[in-house]
């Protein structure tokens, strides 16, 4: 129903837009938008198993910020939040499956890096995730800071940008380590807990997942004050499809501005009549702000009903309600002190 | 171990002075020549007997312990198989729907048992050598097909969909095997005379092919299939990651099988083409009436030990992260309440590809003798 | 034609299929075949030259065609994403570390030197699983013949088993039970300086002392003194018909010299013991448990094929041949040496060719365990530059390398050992 209006819509919006207006706006869909509403769904790639990110539950139904930020696209783009289908990608699977088209977006804890921007014909989406390279020890080792990792085991996950951090870290401390590099995620989780290594890094953010679950006992371990690199976390797309990007690009802004004004899932149908045009020019009836990137109007406000804003998604998988209980850190809100700046939605 | 290595069956059937020397054979006799035959023949066989009664007095026992009496066979909690001394093949109980059906939808497992006990009935009609007719053996196996098919993808029939990517498990490595076969078999034969062919560029291209794919390890061809053939497409075009890996298995497979018929075709005597293009018959009716069938007939152990093969190379699929029925189960073993009884679960799994690769090539010896029933008259 | 006419073709009616041939044969005299003598078009394309030519035309089209229509389509979809092309990123710093290598390497070396550890890494577990899986076969597969029924019957078993599952899950087991042993601080003592623990197994190694490498040439030269030595005692043999000592003197000189040489410089040894500090054992020399647990998987699965090639090539030495040695009074030990093994070789060595090449190829399932093979750096390098193509080109390159090196040494050997035709 949705799509076939959207499709209706966004072709007569789009031509109208086209002829009438200077802004950039999309008269015919790009090539990933095009196939993605001929298959109906989006194949979203995901982690093969990071709390918080993207897990599977017994059912078989992922979750995660990631997840989330997958369905945030299809409530955009195809009107319903459910009509993702999840591709679960082991770190060296990742790159190749989105620049052969296997998947129409990257959402699996990817850090943003120039080589990555450049190189590897990716573009990425504002981050949706700020964190550093972190580690995970057995308490029974006694080390608590990075200086008292000389000599140890790493488990890590090939191809990773962990990986290069570590070699970066302990080279300028001057100290030594073995790595142990396992692609299989799981297998590489299991390493750790098997005690074949000492010490296992990832994003210091998805460690608490595995202490918390994949621990005998998480009072055994331990995971290492302070942040260790820059990882900002981003979804990525196919470069030279200028319109695919933009959608990702503003999908991800409408969930920060949305809690910037206050919008949340459960009052975003009032807010439509919000006199505010910020966020008429958002989520209110009838905004042209998607047409503009191919879609339609509504787009904004499926965002919100349908997945939330971004504290709704943070809280949801990563907050006090959640098992994980992470604090907020940078990923709050510029107003309030954090690095979330959503772009101007005009 | 140099002097009794050499096979000694056939000096039971010579009398050897030793033996005419033996007193009149008596009830106990044939019993102690048994023991001393297999057991005293000579110093070193006696060494070698006391070894290994040695030995299996000191394992046997504490093996038994280990798998029969200290094990737990029936728990749903890890800590009475962590507080047991031997095994815990709970585990295999407590784990068997994860470990044989991969991520397929819990609730429709059923349909999973039902398309396996189909695709084993069919299976173990086509071995039975009184069916043997296309008559019956082509419908059946076409309906089969498409009943497996229904039952593992559903849309229809009030079944729900199942997509490809979350089949797993047994019925995975069934699929997986089955395509490769069914796809590998006829290139392997196309293959095989192209390399006996008496055009050079056929040959050429057919060589090319064979030694250089015979030449890299499985998984690399896995790798191009999943992560490097989409590259090769136009834009838009997709093709199920399932069916890319089965092909690449499949040519993979049909490589080796190309050899092995090759040799057939080479044992094939030449009076046999020349025969056959005397009659005026062309080179594909000789071929597929003449040289084929009695190539196939000679090398099918070749060729039945590289289905064998086919079998066990599912496995690889473990690298590029399709749920076979391995895959499962190493993801099953990082479960961290069970996973110290990884031995069970991965002596399970040995023991399913085991019963299957061995009746494979047990039954294939017994085809050999059938098929040569006719020839040694 | 059915079955039953194709049966009549072979052995079984020589006679009438002989003389069949044979008045094909003279009507063939009479009249040439068709598109010999007329140039007519019809019969231009009955003519198998002809079609040879247009089958073979056709062929070259379909594979110039598909070339081409993948190429372009490859090469036009990198360019429009704007991927990286191109071998240029092997010049790069790799950034990564490497768990264990055979030469000097730091994360700031390219990733070509990358690559070649993770060569170097492939080429060691495969040469020393080739070695010990060329041992344990041979083993089993004498033992399959033998007359002991305990040997028969255990090496019969360990051959079905170990042929009938896939040797992924051989290397995933062992892979498995390594890493779960106990840690560094319960390690198990197998004597001593030499520790097994989830680590890998960790042994005492002797310092490094200038004598070593006098000890090492004088291993080289007494090794040499032996093969010639063993020249003359066969030409010796020859010549007079009676056998020199060889085991002892071959004995007394490849131990004796080194040791000579080693007592010139009065015994030097100085353990390197590994002692438990930190983490982890320092000093001492390790094996890794994703290079063990590779090793045993990938050894044990080609052992029972290599058993299997050597019971079926000492079974193919015609019994007549160990009885006529027999007759001639040769002993047990020589009837091995000299009439089983050379004959039973030119049978085992083409199909162990093959197996020493499928062990190399499944060596590549160290990326399973962690193992930094090839693979295994390879898929990093991969995801690091995203160069997915041009990173499996060169897994695949090296290993073709490989199998082809291995196949030429190993015709070369099998030329050697072949029946001279006299």
């Amino acid at each position: 129903m949705y799509q076939q209006k959207a499709v209706k819509i966004t072709a007569i919006a789009g031509f109208v837009a086209g002829v009438f207006m200077a802004a950039p706006s999309y008269a015919a869909d790009g090539p990933t938008m095009a196939a993605v509403k001929k298959r109906g769904e989006i194949l979203c790639g995901v982690h093969q198993g990071r709390y918080g990110f993207a897990i599977a539950d017994s059912q078989g139904k992922y979750k995660g910020l990631d997840v989330d930020f997958c369905r945030a696209v299809a409530a955009a783009v195809l009107g319903d939040s459910e009509k993702v289908k999840y591709i679960p990608m082991s770190s060296v699977q990742r790159f190749p499956a989105l620049q052969s088209g296997e998947i129409d977006m990257l959402s699996r804890t990817t850090t943003v890096t120039l080589t990555r921007d450049a190189s590897l014909g990716l573009n990425f989406g504002p981050p949706t995730f700020y964190t550093g390279t972190g580690f995970m020890v057995r308490k029974s080792t006694n080390a608590t800071k990075v200086d008292d990792l000389d000599g140890a085991t790493i488990c890590v996950l090939p191809g990773s940008t962990t990986e290069k951090n570590i070699a970066a870290l302990f080279k300028s401390k001057s100290i030594t380590y073995k790595p142990v590099v396992i692609e299989n995620q799981k297998a590489m989780v299991g390493a750790y807990f098997s005690e074949r290594c000492d010490v296992m890094s990832m994003d210091q953010a998805g460690l608490p997942g595995h202490q918390m679950f994949d621990a005998k006992n998480p009072d055994d371990h331990l995971i290492l004050d302070g942040v260790f690199s820059k990882e900002p976390l981003a979804i990525g797309v196919r470069q030279g499809d200028d319109q695919w990007y933009d959608i990702i690009k503003w999908v991800t802004y409408v969930t920060f501005n949305a809690e910037e004004y206050g919008i949340t899932s459960a009052n975003v149908d009032e807010m439509r009549n919000s006199k505010d045009p910020n966020i008429q020019l958002m989520v209110g009836k009838g905004t042209k702000t998607g047409e503009k990137l191919g879609l339609d109007s509504d787009w904004a406000y499926r965002v919100v009903k349908q997945v939330g804003n971004y504290k709704e998604i943070y809280e949801r998988n990563f907050g006090e309600k959640s098992p994980l209980k992470l604090p907020r850190g940078v990923n709050k809100l510029w107003t309030d002190g954090g690095l979330l700046y959503g772009f101007p939605i005009k | 171990m140099t002097d009794h290595t050499l096979a000694a069956a056939p000096t039971a059937h010579v009398a050897s002075p030793r033996s005419t020397a033996q007193p009149p054979p008596s009830d106990s006799v044939p019993l102690v020549r048994w023991l001393r035959q297999n057991f005293f023949g000579s110093v070193s066989s006696t060494i070698s007997s006391i070894v290994f009664v040695l030995l299996l007095i000191y394992f046997v026992p504490g093996f038994i312990r280990w798998a029969l009496i200290d094990a737990v066979w029936m728990t749903a909690d890890h800590e009475v198989c962590r507080a047991a001394s031997g095994a815990c093949w709970a585990v295999i109980r407590e784990k068997h729907r994860p470990m044989l059906f991969g991520v397929y939808p819990y609730d429709e497992h059923w349909r999973l048992v039902l398309a396996l006990t189909m695709y084993l009935g069919t299976v173990i009609i086509t071995m039975q050598r009184r069916f043997w007719d296309v008559r019956i053996l082509i419908p059946l196996w076409l309906f089969t097909l498409v009943a497996v098919g229904i039952l593992l993808w559903g849309g229809v029939f009030g079944l729900t969909f199942v997509d490809t990517t979350q089949w797993g498990g047994l019925p995975l490595t069934m699929v997986l095997f089955t395509g490769t076969v069914v796809i590998g078999l006829p290139i392997a034969v196309l293959l095989a005379l192209g390399r006996q062919s008496k055009l050079p560029l056929v040959k050429a291209v057919c060589v090319t092919l064979i030694e250089c794919l015979r030449g890299v390890p499985l998984i690399t061809i896995l790798f191009v299939a999943v992560n490097v053939f989409p590259l090769f497409l136009p834009q838009g075009v997709e093709l199920n990651k399932l069916l890319r890996v089965m092909v690449g298995m499949a040519i993979f497979f049909a490589c080796y099988q190309a050899e092995v018929i090759r040799g057939g075709l080479q044992a094939i005597p030449r009076g046999q083409h020349e025969a056959a293009a005397s009659l005026g018959l062309s080179y594909w009716q000789s071929t597929s009436r003449i040289v084929l069938p009695q190539a196939l007939r000679i090398c099918l152990p070749g060729m039945v030990n590289h289905i064998i093969a086919a079998l066990k190379n599912t496995s690889f699929v473990l690298i590029i992260g399709l749920f076979d029925i391995l895959t499962a189960t190493t993801a099953v073993m990082e479960d961290p309440l069970w996973r110290r009884f990884f031995v069970e679960a991965y002596l399970f799994v040995a023991l399913v590809y085991f019963v299957f690769c061995f009746a494979l090539s047990k039954y294939s010896q017994n085809v050999e003798v059938w098929l040569n029933e006719g020839r040694n008259r | 034609m059915t079955l039953a006419d194709t049966r009549c073709v072979p052995q079984s009616r020589q006679d009438d299929c002989s003389s069949m041939a044979q008045q094909t044969e003279d009507r063939f005299k009479v009249s040439p075949g068709p598109g010999m003598a007329s140039f007519s078009l019809p019969s231009l394309l009955y003519s198998s030259a002809v079609r040879g030519v247009l089958y073979q035309a056709a062929l070259l089209l379909l594979v110039v065609a598909c070339g081409y229509y993948l190429y372009e389509n490859v090469t036009s979809n990198l360019e429009s994403q704007g991927i990286a092309t191109g071998f240029g990123f092997l010049d790069e710093s790799a950034g990564f570390d490497i768990g264990e290598s055979l030469i000097a390497y730091d994360s700031a070396n390219t990733y070509a030197r990358a690559l070649a550890v993770g060569i170097l890494n492939t080429l060691t577990v495969s040469a020393c699983g080739i070695a010990l899986a060329t041992l344990l076969g041979g083993m089993i597969g004498i033992m399959r013949v033998s007359t002991n029924w305990f040997a028969a019957k255990f090496s019969s078993a360990f051959v079905e088993v170990v042929r009938n599952v896939p040797v992924v899950l051989h290397v995933i087991f062992w892979g498995a039970f390594l890493r779960n042993l106990p840690g560094p601080r319960q390690s198990f003592s197998l004597g001593d300086g030499v520790f097994l623990n989830n680590r890998g197994l960790i042994f005492a190694v002797p310092e490094y002392n200038p004598i070593y490498a006098w000890v090492g040439a004088a291993l080289l030269v007494a090794l040499c003194a032996s093969i010639a030595y063993g020249r003359y005692a066969m030409r010796h043999r020859e010549k007079t018909g009676r056998q020199l000592p060889t085991v002892l003197p071959v004995l007394a000189m490849l131990t004796g010299l080194p040791l000579l040489v080693w007592a010139s410089g009065g015994f030097p040894l100085q353990w390197d013991t590994p002692v438990f500090r930190g983490f982890n054992f320092r000093g001492g020399s390790l094996l890794s448990p994703e290079f063990i647990g590779l090793l045993i998987g990938i050894t044990v699965y080609t052992a029972g094929f290599i058993a299997e090639i050597v019971r079926a090539g000492i079974q193919s030495v015609p019994r007549g041949q160990i009885e006529a040695a027999r007759s001639l009074g040769l002993r047990p030990g020589w009837i091995m040496r000299y009439v089983t093994i050379p004959q039973a070789l030119r049978v085992i060595v083409p199909p162990t060719t093959s197996q020493y090449l499928s062990l190399t190829k499944n060596s590549s399932l160290g990326v399973l365990i962690g193992y930094p093979d090839l693979v295994n750096v390879g898929n990093t390098t991969l995801n690091q530059t995203g160069q997915a193509v041009e990173a499996i080109a060169i897994m695949m390159t090296v290993y073709l390398l490989i199998s082809l090196t291995i196949s030429l040494f190993m015709n070369i050997y099998n030329q050697a050992i072949a029946l001279k035709e006299r």
